[in-house]
């Protein structure tokens, strides 16, 4: 077991999320940065669909009723075990009795940095699936724990280890984690887009306003979306666009000609037009930027958006590669 | 058999989706044949999702099992063979207390079309309706058919909360409010019915394709 003493801002059960529901309605959901959640399962022996938490601003504080092992990924936001740092990407053992604290985003000592961290605890998180998933549905109120964010006070249990004890009691080790490249002087992530089915509707000025604007993410931005601030993105006419499928990633173009990319928690179909869509290898780095941080929207054609994702999916395999050596269970 | 649509037009929605897109205006004709090409795509290895919208289709796909491109080539091989009366949607009857606490803006859509509250509710159980797509929330079906005298835009001021199983109206469309949601529909009624309920298999009331019927179970105006 392990009890939730503080949540921080928003806590929430996820694992790589509820598939094949979209048809009626229901959102994927799930990690919002699917790359974390699988690399901090990895790190603690784990299959890859366990359920982890996903931290949002720091300010959260977990103790533990049972010997186990963990893995931040994401922000850090100086976690600290029992008082001594731990890092993101790390391996640690826990012993039972011990507390895990995540700083506050605005804490001194915090670097500010992000926004979200996931954490995975060896055995994963036992709650019961929900259509096929752990992940919780905060919006229709279902999955996860009792269908809502935790609260101080909850208590998870825990699914049986993959690792045996001596396992579970070895010394921490790490990985490289993936890191945002933000190129040479250059401070806004940089997400690559390819261009959406409505992007030819948009002026030829806001084309070039799309890819050069540095655009900011406002506070507004949740679980559904990220709400960008920056220059007023305009189509060539309004003409209302008829309920269309929307996935993770989709960049909407309200009126108010602020851009919105959609995350894992929003509605299936959308109404507003798509000027383009951040390629699924680079999802993570929207899950984990900052409010108030700066992004760049690169323009990529499709060849360059799947040489992204097997990019990643080389990494995962040497991660994999390495675990084993380790002696650590593959992933399933 | 030569094809009685135009070819959809077809374009990537980022790197693992498609969208198939017909030329407006909606038509139950064309939303039957977006029913139809839901359910062959279905079967085609590599793909994932299949998401129909209005007068239109997304699908996911697998990029390392099928190339975008033979995948767009499929479907316009496809698109000309479709039988559109595969899809043979249930009968669904949904009863509805109309206007008072239940539909608070019964008295606006009145207002707004010219006819009196008993009028807008005789016309809207008159009809019978076709569920489009599942979209927006769980279970939220957007339905076809509504008479087009009743068509009432949404509210300037969307509500924060809007009661779950409210009957609305959102300009020619009408549609359940499945779970408590920001809302901006012209609420008239509400069904005791359970659209949605995670643990039921299928966990929706209403699938693409079915008809509607809504039955008048008390009226307050």
């Amino acid at each position: 077991m392990m009890l939730v003493q503080k949540p921080g801002m928003l806590a929430s059960v996820q694992d790589l999320g509820r598939h094949g529901h979209r048809q009626v309605g229901i959102c994927p959901g799930g990690a919002l940065d699917v790359l974390a959640l699988t690399l901090a399962n990895r790190l603690v022996g784990n299959a890859d669909g366990a359920a982890g938490l996903e931290i949002t601003m720091g300010g959260c504080e977990i103790r533990f009723d049972t010997d186990t092992r963990i893995a931040l990924a994401g922000d850090d936001f100086a976690a600290r075990l029992d008082g001594t740092p731990i890092w993101p990407c790390w391996s640690i053992p826990v012993a039972a009795g011990q507390t895990l604290k995540l700083a506050g985003a605005n804490a001194p000592g915090a670097k500010k940095a992000g926004l979200r961290s996931w954490l995975a605890v060896a055995g994963g998180i036992d709650v019961p699936p929900v259509l096929g998933s752990r992940s919780t549905d905060l919006k229709a109120g279902f999955g996860g724990h009792q269908g809502r964010a935790l609260r101080k006070g909850d208590r998870l249990a825990l699914g049986r280890a993959a690792l045996g004890a001596a396992q579970l009691a070895r010394r921490p080790f790490g990985l490289r984690g993936p890191e945002w490249e933000a190129g040479e002087g250059e401070s806004a992530i940089a997400l690559r887009v390819l261009p959406g089915p409505e992007f030819e509707q948009f002026t030829t000025a806001s084309h070039a306003l799309l890819w050069s604007e540095r655009w900011r993410i406002t506070a507004q931005s949740n679980r559904m979306g990220s709400r960008l601030a920056g220059a007023e993105l305009k189509r060539k006419r309004s003409a209302d666009m008829l309920s269309s499928g929307v996935i993770p990633g989709t960049i909407q173009v309200p009126p108010s000609g602020q851009p919105i990319i959609l995350m894992g928690d929003a509605q299936t179909t959308g109404g507003y037009p798509r000027i383009g869509v951040v390629i699924r290898a680079d999802l993570w780095k929207l899950a984990q930027a900052p409010l108030d941080g700066r992004l760049r929207l690169v323009q990529v054609d499709m060849a360059a958006a799947l040489e992204a994702w097997a990019g990643q999916q080389r990494y995962l395999a040497q991660v994999a590669q390495g675990l084993a050596a380790a002696g650590w269970p593959g992933p399933a | 058999m030569s094809g009685r649509f135009p070819l959809p037009r077809l374009h990537p929605l980022g790197d693992a989706a498609l969208l198939c897109e017909l030329a407006p205006p909606a038509t139950l004709a064309q939303q039957q044949q977006v029913w139809a090409l839901a359910a062959a795509v279905r079967q085609w290895p590599g793909v994932g999702e299949v998401l129909p919208g209005m007068n239109n289709l997304t699908l996911t796909f697998d990029p390392v099992a099928i190339d975008v491109d033979a995948l767009m080539a499929r479907v316009n091989e496809a698109w000309p063979r479709l039988s559109a009366t595969a899809i043979e949607g249930r009968m669904v009857e949904i009863p509805v207390a109309y206007g008072g606490e239940h539909g608070p803006d019964l008295a606006d859509v009145a207002a707004h079309t010219g006819l009196t509250p008993a009028e807008v509710v005789r016309r809207h159980s008159a009809g019978e309706y076709v569920v489009y797509l599942l979209g927006f929330l769980p279970g939220f079906a957007f339905m076809g058919g509504l008479p087009p005298e009743l068509a009432t835009p949404r509210r300037a001021e969307p509500r924060t909360a809007v009661p779950a199983r409210s009957v609305g109206i959102g300009g020619e469309q009408t549609g359940i409010y499945p779970l408590v949601s920001p809302g901006g529909w012209q609420l008239i009624g509400r069904t005791s019915l359970e659209l949605f309920d995670p643990t039921a298999e299928p966990p929706t009331l209403l699938r693409p394709g079915d008809r509607v019927r809504f039955v008048v179970e008390s009226v307050e105006t």
